[in-house]
């Protein structure tokens, strides 16, 4: 069995401990809501979070397609990429995976079902997502530039065409 | 120079410090600030301490009795405002407001929660005001008033856009927006302010609107609207400016004469009024619906008010009509009529089409725009064709102001439903009296804050989403020139196939005018339903 | 800092009476005098504090809307929550005060579309107020035998209808249990929900504390050391009628919760525990939103310095006139202004 099935097989417990991680880099009185409020529209970043983090690791442990995948990551790092966490840590959580799978994968690697070449690889898989994720961190903030630019055109766009210069 | 972080460092890295409220001082940094207030509109309002500074620098350059200053300004409030007094005294922090803020929602900082919005200035009363406070100060929750609180204040006060969602759901109807009103006065009494609000309220106070227009351009805009909805229908509006003896005042926000989609607005109304007839009158010196002294203080508020009586009583209209805009209806609710009335030399508002007479608006003498247009779809006044809108699947935001500070729900939805045959409501707690701030709004909409808004408005924006998915919504329609510049930006970021529409901008769609020639696109030159073909063709 | 601080004050104050009495036989002190003092900080104080509330005008009429306006006659308007005269705010401020309705507002019945079905009730700080304050209004009310004679009608009604449900002897009232579950509830919320912690101050905790403490004193007087009733009447009766008397025999434990009630009578009106009052005073509660159709006068209003039309058209006539604007004056009447050449 691969890695990614072993990982699949834990992924509740998996999903549970990345969202905790996740939601652990905001203050404690912040984390409460986001956790504990149900409603998606008393709680978006906490229903974000909760419902991409269970897309991500089924793609990411199933076809793993960079396609596929960028919608997903965009559902949190659009987010974060827009409060107050420097751009290392806005993406920090990605590179959780790889302690978080070896805890969940106690069990099996300690019985020897995974090897260690396998757990490289997954380390390597791992490293490619974050890489993808900073793809994704550049692209939100280059359209939050591109969000200010538009403003500010639009602002003065009538002017502009009043001069006859558009 | 920040060190690389060390494996278990990165594990653990919070983005915000852990520790108690009053021991965290705000930290300034590009995106979660507005620019200050430049010098010269400062002194062009005649406001205090004019100077050029920055909040990232150590020195924010006050006067040295600023203590004094703010403490007197403090005491002078509590006495003129018992909402202030009361404010301060009667919360028992007990949650209810906490999570109810979108900037909270949207950014996690815990001072973004209404109650501790309050608190940052509730612990200066306490130490100042009260007994308890001055002899057991932090014990009870009181603290000095130093330069670090009061940056603290500069932050939080100009990081809420007094939109009082949170006034809805406390049990003693402490209003967020009246603390941060009152936060606001006192950091103008030392000079701090930011110039998205002072600038504006500069420019309305000399040059009669926000942006500064002069009269011959403000005419000269509006005119060259006239243009392009002749190029759509073939019509050819005939606006007026400052003419004496017109029926009605028309007053909207300057933002839709110069921003897009605003102006789309603009043109609905000038296709509105002439397809009616009505006999009405822009005035360049009262140019502006709008009101940035409302960010400012009462007494900007008031000055800025005051041109649109005057200008009534001036050109001697009978009544003024007000366009789209949000906090403009606030203040014309339940300020000018108490600031600048009694307006007795203007008339009831009658509709001169149908004879209604608005008694809601008795002694104020103005009325909505859409409340007029709702009357007039209501008496079968006007020949919609709602079809030319079916390219559009519409949701509507209630704005903060009209929702919470007037309770103007149902008008704007009549006309819609009438003017456009696909709408959809966002979930309920989202929207009329619980509706989410576009996160922009109080002098907020400016771009060097376009981090902070997009967190504010996140709640808005997830619940346009939710909508977009379900039901294929991309129009949002609103009625306040703020919403529709920043709910823009908002939408291009969060929900980028939303589009962003003024309700006139749609009745002016289907409006069916006498004479029109055939319509192949709406006012933006987007082709209309089942006209694809022929607009590709004319290339508006 | 500020549990362990207000507890450590609520601790003292027993200690306090529990010496006080038990030890220096300060009876007359605990029994008579600080109790006489209490009220009359109490009293005083409530109405030196709404006094000093109502000494501040109400310049704008700000009410929070939190439904459809009055507006064209085919609008319904929404009366309690949009209220447009004094009878329908009378009716708001009503189920505000009686029902909490800001607070009830908090979250709504939701049955979730998701993975799977489950209700969310999230009224619990709703319910948990209300049954505290209704509680405490019963147990005051019952309290009010011991200042009357005779009891009137509906004291001995609520009492009955309060020991409905007969448990021991003497019978259990149904509020003091309530009562003391809600402020433990109170209590435990701000303690463990951590956005509550973070935002709470000593002066949350200590009412609540005190509270706790006042009816676990009740209850032990009551079903415990059963004190006797008749004497704690003789002494209530003596403070009131201004002929204080301390009757032999009433338990320390009596004196500690008269105590604490002196106590919290004292601190009310200094503390956050005048939301009590200021709720009918809130601006953006109990006023009609009529500004638009009713004239309203700030006291205090005085005149500003506006930019008036003539010092617009004097700054702006040239280019008026030519852009065919109407002006007042035309350009041969009015002196020339050089500003027009200095604008940027």
């Amino acid at each position: 069995m691969a890695i990614e099935q072993y990982l699949l097989k834990h992924k509740k417990s998996l999903a549970g401990q990345w969202f905790d991680l996740l939601t652990g880099t905001y203050p404690l009185e912040t984390v409460r809501l986001l956790k504990k409020e149900t409603n998606q529209f008393a709680n978006p970043v906490g229903h974000a979070f909760l419902t991409a983090i269970d897309e991500i690791l089924d793609e990411f442990l199933g076809q793993n397609s960079a396609e596929a995948m960028w919608p997903l990551l965009d559902k949190v790092i659009r987010i974060r990429a827009i409060q107050e966490f420097s751009p290392s840590s806005s993406l920090v959580f990605i590179f959780d995976l790889k302690m978080l799978a070896r805890g969940v994968l106690e069990e099996e690697l300690a019985g020897g079902l995974i090897d260690h070449g396998e757990l490289s690889d997954f380390d390597r898989k791992v490293e490619a997502l974050a890489l993808l994720a900073f793809d994704v961190y550049m692209r939100c903030r280059e359209n939050l530039f591109e969000v200010r630019m538009t403003e500010l055109k639009n602002r003065t766009n009538r002017l502009l065409k009043l001069v006859g210069n558009e | 120079m920040a060190k690389v972080p060390k494996p278990n460092e990165l594990v653990i890295e919070h983005g915000f410090p852990q520790t108690g409220w009053m021991d965290t001082p705000a930290v300034f940094r590009p995106g979660n600030f507005s620019y200050p207030g430049k010098a010269k509109n400062l002194q062009a309002l005649g406001l205090p301490n004019p100077r050029e500074w920055s909040p990232l620098d150590e020195d924010w350059k006050l006067p040295s009795n600023w203590k004094q200053i703010i403490l007197e300004g403090m005491r002078e409030r509590l006495d003129k405002f018992r909402s202030f007094k009361i404010f301060m005294d009667i919360c028992v922090r007990c949650g209810a407001c906490a999570d109810k803020c979108h900037f909270y929602l949207g950014s996690g900082d815990p001072k973004n929660m209404p109650v501790l919005r309050a608190e940052l200035l509730r612990s200066v009363y306490r130490k100042d005001f009260s007994l308890a406070g001055r002899i057991m100060g932090k014990m009870v929750g009181a603290r000095d008033l130093t330069e670090d609180v009061l940056k603290e204040w500069f932050m939080y006060f100009f990081q809420c856009t007094e939109c009082r969602r949170c006034s809805l759901f406390c049990p003693y109807g402490i209003d967020t927006a009246e603390v941060t009103m009152m936060g606001r006065e006192l950091l103008n009494l030392v000079g701090l302010n930011i110039d998205w609000v002072v600038g504006p309220a500069a420019n309305c106070f000399n040059n009669g609107n926000h942006l500064g227009i002069q009269p011959h351009a403000f005419k000269d805009m509006i005119e060259f609207f006239v243009d392009e909805i002749e190029a759509v229908n073939g019509i050819r509006c005939e606006p007026t400016f400052n003419r004496k003896g017109a029926e009605v005042l028309f007053i909207t926000p300057s933002g839709d004469v110069f921003a897009d989609p605003g102006t789309y607005t603009l043109m609905g109304y000038l296709m509105l009024f002439h397809q009616i007839g009505l006999d009405y009158t822009w005035s360049t010196y009262a140019s502006e619906g709008g009101n940035f002294g409302m960010f400012t203080s009462h007494e900007v508020m008031k000055r800025l008010n005051s041109k649109m009586y005057a200008e009534a009583k001036r050109l001697g209209v009978k009544y003024i009509i007000g366009g789209e805009c949000g906090h403009m209806w606030r203040v014309i609710n339940q300020y000018m009529d108490t600031m600048n009335g009694p307006a007795d030399f203007l008339e009831v508002p009658v509709s001169p089409m149908t004879g209604t007479r608005f008694d809601n608006a008795a002694t104020t003498k103005m009325i909505h725009i859409v409340e007029f247009t709702a009357d007039l779809i209501k008496n079968g006044k006007l020949k919609l064709d709602p079809s030319r809108n079916d390219h559009l699947v519409t949701t509507y935001h209630d704005s903060c102001n009209p929702a919470r500070g007037m309770g103007f729900f149902e008008e704007p939805r009549y006309v819609i439903k009438n003017v456009c045959n696909n709408f959809h409501e966002m979930p309920p707690n989202t929207i009329r009296e619980q509706t989410f701030c576009c996160g922009s709004g109080s002098g907020l909409n400016n771009d060097e804050f376009m981090e902070m808004r997009m967190r504010g408005g996140l709640p808005r924006a997830n619940a346009v989403r939710h909508v977009h998915d379900l039901h294929g919504v991309n129009t949002l329609a609103t009625i306040c020139a703020i919403d529709r510049a920043v709910l823009t930006a908002l939408m291009d970021y969060w929900v980028p196939d939303v589009t962003v529409y003024g309700v006139h901008e749609l009745v002016a769609n289907a409006l069916v005018m006498d004479g029109e020639t055939e319509r192949t696109t709406d006012l933006r030159g987007e082709p209309l339903p089942g006209m694809e073909e022929d607009s590709e063709n004319e290339d508006v | 800092m500020g549990i362990r601080f207000s507890l450590v004050a609520v601790v003292a104050l027993v200690l306090a009476a529990f010496l006080g009495v038990g030890t220096a036989g300060l009876n007359h002190f605990f029994g008579v005098t600080v109790p006489s003092i209490a009220l009359v900080v109490f009293l005083g104080g409530v109405v030196f504090r709404v006094l000093k509330w109502g000494r501040s005008p109400v310049p704008f009429r700000i009410p929070t809307t939190a439904g459809q306006q009055k507006t064209l006659s085919w609008i319904p308007q929404n009366k309690l929550d949009n209220p447009s005269t004094k009878m329908q705010t009378v009716g708001r401020m009503v189920l505000e005060v009686l029902l909490f309705r800001s607070l009830f507002r908090n979250t709504k019945f939701e049955i979730e579309k998701g993975p799977k079905l489950y209700y969310q009730w999230e009224k619990w700080l709703w319910l948990a107020s209300l049954a505290f304050h209704y509680c405490f209004l019963v147990i005051l009310i019952r309290h009010l035998r011991f200042f009357t004679d005779p009891v009137p009608f509906f004291v001995h009604d609520i009492e009955r209808l309060d020991g409905f449900f007969q448990v021991g002897l003497p019978g259990l009232y149904l509020t003091d249990a309530i009562f003391m579950l809600a402020v433990t509830y109170l209590l435990i919320r701000r303690l463990i929900i951590p956005q509550l912690r973070y935002i709470s101050l000593p002066q949350d905790y200590f009412p609540l504390f005190l509270l706790f403490t006042i009816g676990t004193t009740g209850i032990l007087t009551r079903y415990f050391t059963k004190v006797d009733l008749i004497k704690v009447k003789q002494l209530a009766i003596g403070i009131i009628s201004f002929h204080p008397v301390v009757p032999e025999g009433i338990g320390v434990i009596f004196f500690i919760h008269l105590f604490l009630v002196s106590t919290l009578l004292i601190y009310f009106p200094f503390s956050k525990l005048m939301h009590a009052g200021g709720i009918f005073l809130s601006p953006t509660r109990n006023l009609p939103n009529d500004s638009r159709f009713k004239r309203h006068v700030n006291p205090w209003n005085y005149p500003v310095k506006v930019h008036t039309y003539a010092e617009y058209e004097d700054h702006f006539r040239e280019k008026m006139v030519e852009a065919g604007l109407p002006v007042e004056k035309e350009l041969d009447e009015a002196p020339v202004t050089a500003q027009n050449s200095t604008e940027g």
